[in-house]
């Protein structure tokens, strides 16, 4: 059985103390600890951010990739080996904002790749910009009279777009969030777990103390899943009053490997390549 | 040397380009040489589209622009192309829909010749687009040929559908019968001598996608963009066959992405798309260099800036794939000649990429990715899937950490694929050390900087070399690379048979940079010509960055065109 331990690196993190970024680093690990999944068996996908930072920090299979362009490396990851688990974490500004288009796609997919949004309203890395999840107004150093745009929710969007799995989690409740990753690694399909997480050095607004005013679970508040339309109306409680934590959503369908008849005899990646014979497709050319 | 050029014409959404390729697979079904030449406006219905067919009894590289034989579907058609018409040509239209007149066209050495093809198309029950399958029947007629070549391929066409194969049969016999009762066929027919076994017919982008098929390609990635998307259509039409999985992806910063996880998983991996979807690409192509992800790429150019011309061609990118991307890193560019290179150039592609770590492109164009030439079927019997370093279950240990990135003679070091056990390492965009972690330091940088660097030596020797084509030694050495190999190989055959000696020095490997053998091969001739389908001689610049030879004697061609034969043996003869 692994332990936690069995996924650090010899890199000791570099956030900012109190950073919420430690907290999903504590709850990812003790998501694959519940699982069961060795270092060697599945593979993380990062963006660039201070989220994406973590990359240096877990001991798996890992791919930094472009700001914003991850999604795409670990919907390839997939298609070539679908029998490795394969997790991607990013930023708001990476997954929403550079990528947003990406992650609209990979949800109408339904790649089976789970997908953790590291939701602190700003970004962190390059020191305090407006993220597309900025409530509108907010001021920040990219938009010193307050954002003009309309804050982007992330759990109507992947709703709305098609991922099988959405669901919310806060880094001030490890035990939750580490609940939250086991199931949607778990969970078959395209999986969206936006987490709430405190940028102590550029959010002065959102922190534990106004996060933990808003927040409640949605299973100790009576939700049921019964339709799409009933969980989009929940996802849209007012941001300034109450944020519901739990899954939203989730259904089953077949992925996008689940569909490909190319994969029925396993992975890309075990394809025996020494008997490859083209002489038939060539006749076609006479 | 006897050479026949036959051309189709008329609007597009009308079958043009299928008619042409059905011409040339009859021609090449009764054992000749063949090469195309395509042109259509980018929209789908109302454009004027030609597909023309030179046909020869030896090889040939490239199609001529004059015409011998012209089937004018619309008053257009004729119009359009009289300057292409051969003193001596005829032109097949429909008298019964068309009025034409040999006063109306002004050239008197042409003759033209009314087939009805509507009514005859209408009268076995077809479409309109029949009246080209009357044009074709009517055509062979005409060129005094059997009706059995074309019976075969319309067969083989329209196998599948009997009732289709009855009315394209029907069609083309009274097209056929037609002329012969008329008088036709007093033409010497072209298609009379027979190869034993005869050639297929292929385009260039099809010859890559056979390329990558047999290279051991298990996934490919495209984003629709001319004149690329004839490889992601082939691909994706035989993707149950092979097994490969052929995803079109959002954009093509999704399509670069994805190759590169999938490549990164362990799967051979390949993306294609033109010069605009290249762009987009530019900052992963990066990613690929810095954390030495194999993958191929075809880019098929066409003419830019922007949308530019998109079904039309131009090789104006060249400097673009060599620097394009911020950072330092060593990449590989193969420009094919032809569909032979096409193809063994792909399966080149693949073992470099894996052998070094590092992204290759195939740089092509419409000019050769579109257009097709008769070749014998490829030969593989040589080719070996070689996947470098790619690190199996037993070369493992697993008890310490892995270093994928550890310092090696040749650069290249080690790659397991992920789910191994022992092989844990981040692949990682950043600048990085022996584990693949993020490290800024001064030492881990020039180490690793130097180390990708170094691949470039190596790649050097596994390069196709510049070749010399014709004699060793001529008056004039046309200098030339990618797929204007085939309308210069061409111009120099037919200068040949006029006595005209010329010699041709191709380039096909172009990035890293054959000086050595350039600087041998060039310092020996008398008089260079380069020759290039872009307005700036970019291969020019690089011939003089890299070897300091400078020509001075520059053919540019940059109208959307491809240099024809006939053009540059007239520019040759002008300098004699
Ligand atoms: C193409 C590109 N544009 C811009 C950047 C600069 N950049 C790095 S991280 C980042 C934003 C990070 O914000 P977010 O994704 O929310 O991550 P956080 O730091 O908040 O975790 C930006 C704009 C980049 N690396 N690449
Ligand atoms: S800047 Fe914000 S997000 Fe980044 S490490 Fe510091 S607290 Fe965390
Ligand atoms: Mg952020």
């Amino acid at each position: 059985m692994p332990k936690s331990e069995d996924f650090n690196t010899k890199n000791f993190p570099t956030w900012c103390p109190g950073c919420g970024d430690f907290s999903i680093w504590s709850a990812l690990k003790g998501a694959f600890v519940a699982l069961g999944i060795e270092p060697h068996q599945c593979v993380v996908v990062y963006g660039i951010g201070c989220s994406g930072n973590m990359c240096s920090f877990v001991n798996t299979y890992g791919f930094e990739g472009l700001h914003g362009r991850g999604l795409p490396v670990a919907c390839g990851i997939k298609m070539a080996n679908h029998q490795l688990p394969v997790l991607m974490v990013g930023g708001d500004g990476d997954l929403l904002g550079e990528g947003m288009g990406h992650f609209i796609h990979a949800c109408r997919a339904n790649h089976h790749v789970a997908t953790l949004i590291h939701n602190n309203q700003v970004y962190g890395l390059t020191t305090g910009q407006t993220a597309p999840t900025s409530e509108k107004g907010a001021k920040t150093k990219s938009t010193p009279s307050g954002v003009i745009e309309e804050q982007t929710n992330p759990i109507t969007l992947a709703l709305t777009a098609g991922a099988t799995f959405v669901a919310r989690g806060f880094s001030g409740d490890i035990p939750h969030l580490t609940d939250l990753i086991v199931k949607a690694v778990s969970h078959k399909g395209f999986a969206v777990l936006d987490v709430l997480q405190p940028c102590v050095t550029f959010n002065k607004v959102n922190t534990y103390a106004w996060f933990r005013e808003r927040v409640y679970k949605l299973e100790e508040s009576g939700y049921r899943q019964t339709t799409k339309p009933a969980a989009i109306e929940r996802a849209f409680e007012p941001w300034s009053e109450k944020l519901p934590l739990g899954i939203f959503w989730q259904e089953e369908k077949p992925t996008y490997e689940d569909s490909l008849p190319q994969l029925k005899n396993g992975p890309l990646v075990e394809r025996d390549l020494s008997h490859i014979d083209i002489s038939k497709l060539s006749e076609e050319f006479r | 040397m006897e050479r026949f050029t036959w051309k189709i014409g008329g609007q597009a959404g009308f079958g043009i380009a299928t008619s042409g390729q059905l011409f040339a697979r009859m021609c090449v079904a009764a054992g000749r040489f063949v090469a195309d030449y395509s042109e259509k406006p980018n929209r789908i219905r109302g454009g004027h589209n030609t597909h023309q067919v030179t046909i020869a009894d030896k090889p040939l590289y490239a199609a001529s622009r004059e015409v011998d034989l012209l089937v004018a579907l619309d008053k257009d058609s004729a119009f359009l192309h009289l300057k292409e018409l051969a003193s001596g040509a005829a032109v097949i239209y429909d008298g019964e829909k068309i009025t034409l007149t040999a006063e109306d066209l002004g050239r008197g050495d042409v003759t033209l010749h009314s087939v009805p093809l509507a009514r005859f198309a209408k009268e076995v029950g077809g479409e309109e687009v029949m009246r080209n399958t009357v044009g074709i029947g009517a055509s062979l007629g005409f060129m005094g040929c059997d009706f059995a070549p074309l019976e075969r391929v319309l067969t083989s066409a329209f196998g599948k559908k009997p009732e289709h194969l009855v009315a394209n049969l029907k069609a083309a016999r009274e097209g056929f019968e037609y002329v012969r009762t008329q008088g036709g066929g007093h033409h010497a027919c072209p298609l009379t001598q027979k190869l034993s076994s005869p050639h297929i017919v292929i385009p260039g982008n099809e010859a890559m996608a056979l390329g990558a098929i047999q290279a051991g390609c298990t996934f490919y990635a495209a984003y629709p963009m001319s004149p690329s998307s004839s490889i992601l259509h082939y691909l994706a039409g035989k993707a149950e066959t092979t097994g490969m999985v052929v995803k079109h992806a959002e954009d093509e910063i999704s399509v670069i992405n994805m190759a590169l996880g999938a490549s990164y998983a362990g799967a051979r991996a390949m993306i294609g798309t033109s010069g605009g979807g290249f762009s987009l690409m530019v900052e992963s192509l990066g990613l690929a260099g810095i954390a030495e992800i194999p993958l191929v790429i075809a880019e098929v150019m066409r003419p830019g800036p922007a949308t530019g011309m998109p079904t039309w061609t131009e090789a104006s990118d060249l400097q673009f794939v060599i620097h394009a991307a911020q950072g330092e890193f060593p990449r590989v560019v193969l420009a094919p000649g032809d569909v032979e290179e096409a193809f063994h150039h792909t399966l080149l592609a693949f073992n470099l990429a894996e052998r070094w770590q590092a992204p290759v492109f195939l740089l092509s164009d419409k000019n050769l990715g579109e257009h097709s030439r008769s070749a014998p079927p490829f030969d593989t019997s040589s080719y070996r899937i070689d996947r470098g370093k790619l690190l199996t279950q037993k070369d493992l240990s697993g008890d310490k950490p892995f270093k994928r990135y550890a310092l090696t003679a040749d650069g290249v070091s080690p790659r397991p694929r992920p789910g191994l056990k022992g092989g844990v390492y981040l692949s990682n965009s950043y600048e990085h050390d022996y584990f693949g972690y993020s490290d800024e330091s001064s030492e881990m940088r020039v180490a690793q900087a130097d180390k990708r660097m170094k691949k470039l030596e190596g790649i050097a020797h596994e390069m196709p070399k510049p070749l010399i084509l014709g004699p060793s030694k001529a008056p004039f050495t046309l200098v030339t690379w990618g797929s204007m190999k085939g309308p210069v190989r061409e111009a120099m055959e037919r200068l040949g048979e006029e006595k005209m000696k010329v010699n041709i020095v191709h380039f096909s490997g172009m990035w890293p940079f054959p000086k050595k053998e350039t600087e041998k091969l060039l310092s020996s001739q008398k008089h260079l010509v380069l020759v290039e389908n872009n307005a700036t001689a970019q291969f020019g610049s690089l011939l003089k960055e890299q070897t300091g030879i400078d020509i001075k004697d520059k053919l540019l061609k940059y109208d959307g065109r491809p240099w024809f034969p006939e053009e540059l043996m007239a520019a040759i003869k002008e300098r004699l």
